[in-house]
């Protein structure tokens, strides 16, 4: 992990990783979402409705998966004293809520028309909206940070403590909705899931790929724009003395 | 022992301000009175949901003092005064939490019977039971995000978006008392807070300078 420290040695790497995994990812996606909108099979139950899922579920892995990602990144920046993971955990924070965001709209938009209903306080619909909040306190925390340290996030380290609290109280979170739930209503439709056709698995497997692609590519795209606002801000700095 | 002194000192500076002390709790009375202007005088539906307007009000007044909880000390000097005399930032941050709950959750508890009153509450002891075993985990959210919004600008606003999701279980285990094992899971998530936080709020306050 030590040799990425390397600012330099890590631009090198993203500046040839960035595209590519950003294509590729663009592609998979493109191509598991053809398949599933227009060469799959309906559902037996849920009808042309189904096909949300192709959306639906790689965004919730990502919202999920990014918010693990930013807390490890959050405990190597707070162990390590690494700059480039401090820039990795904020990198990946707005793009993991954004995933958040379209987990519960494409939830919610399903929910319509198989639940009669936008919104249910179902267990894991509450829980990615308890995400969405950590993501946005994650969020409001560490511009603050920034903007107090003149936009050095390997300055701060509030936000990284808040990104390691919230993934110790996540389990916790997700327990006591769960306990909620079953205590105030049972819930309102499960869908016996059976085994997936391979005729759905397919397509899913493909988005899930190409869209995970996608999120590496965009947080190094992020990563490599933020320390290139650190390098103009630096040489902003020098010019200005030299000229002082 | 210094742990004790600094407790007795956190408690004798917010005797000196009673009025500081007062405000959370009158702004938790105020917000159960709202409810019955909101939701009709209809005194069913007020004994319905007492319970949960009381936790949400707990939570909303254990956000109040979030930002005279550190920030004066961090502003002030009082901080690196503790550091330069070789007192563990986690000692001054568990003296803290302890005094904080304290002078939150007494005069809270104290309260209560009125917010009870008003909203027609069918029995007082569960959830004075339960409010007085989730306090310290909301006095500990409210410690953690005053250390970490300590030299922030806007240190309030960013609290309340800091520590409500994190609030989340202790208002399910707390206003689900009636259930069985509420009650331990209410203390268990107490004990984790208050267990966690001193460290992470010191570590947050090492953070900062």
């Amino acid at each position: 992990m030590h040799r990425f420290a390397n600012p330099a040695r890590f631009l090198r790497i993203a500046r040839v990783l960035t595209p590519l995994l950003t294509l590729i990812g663009l592609g998979l996606a493109a191509a598991g979402l053809w398949i599933g909108l227009f060469a799959s099979p309906p559902d037996y139950q849920q009808g042309d409705s189904v096909r949300i899922m192709y959306v639906h579920v790689p965004a919730a892995w990502l919202a999920s998966g990014g918010y693990l990602g930013m807390a490890i990144a959050s405990a190597v920046a707070l162990v390590w004293r690494h700059p480039l993971a401090a820039i990795a955990a904020r990198a990946i924070a707005p793009v993991g809520a954004l995933f958040t965001a379209i987990c519960l709209v494409s939830g919610s938009l399903w929910g319509k028309p198989t639940w009669g209903t936008y919104w249910v306080w179902d267990a894991r619909l509450t829980s990615m909206l308890v995400l969405l909040f950590l993501y946005l306190g994650y969020l409001a925390l560490a511009s603050a940070e920034d903007e107090r340290h003149g936009g050095d996030p390997a300055q701060g380290k509030g936000a990284a403590i808040l990104a390691l609290v919230g993934v110790v109280n996540l389990p916790i979170i997700k327990f006591s909705v769960e306990w909620w739930n079953t205590l105030h209503q049972g819930p309102s439709i499960t869908l016996t899931k059976s085994t997936i056709d391979p005729a759905m698995l397919l397509p899913l497997m493909l988005s899930l790929a190409g869209f995970t692609l996608v999120f590496g590519g965009v947080v190094l795209m992020r990563m490599r724009a933020a320390l290139a606002r650190t390098r103009t801000a630096a040489r902003g700095r020098r010019l200005a003395e030299a000229y002082a | 022992m210094i742990f004790i002194r600094l407790v007795r000192r956190d408690l004798a500076l917010a005797l000196r301000r009673p009025g500081a002390l007062a405000l959370p709790v009158v702004f938790f009375v105020l917000v159960a009175a709202l409810f019955p202007f909101a939701v009709g005088p209809d005194a069913r539906v007020l004994a319905r949901i007492a319970p949960g307007v009381i936790w949400v009000a707990a939570l909303l007044a254990s956000l109040l003092p979030v930002e005279t909880l550190v920030a004066p000390d961090v502003a002030d000097g009082t901080l690196d005064q503790i550091v330069v005399r070789g007192i563990a930032l986690e000692t001054w941050t568990a003296a803290r939490l302890i005094a904080h709950w304290l002078g939150f959750a007494v005069p809270l508890l104290v309260a209560l019977p009125v917010a009870g009153v008003l909203l027609g509450l069918p029995a007082l002891g569960p959830l004075a039971l339960a409010l007085a075993l989730g306090t310290p985990a909301l006095a500990a959210l409210a410690l953690l995000a005053a250390s970490l919004t300590a030299s922030l600008r806007g240190g309030g606003a960013l609290a309340g978006l800091i520590v409500v999701p994190l609030a989340l279980p202790v208002l399910i285990f707390g206003v689900g008392i009636a259930a069985p094992g509420a009650l331990r899971l209410l203390a268990a998530s107490s004990l984790v807070l208050v267990a966690l936080t001193p460290f992470a709020a010191a570590a947050a306050l090492r953070g900062s300078d």
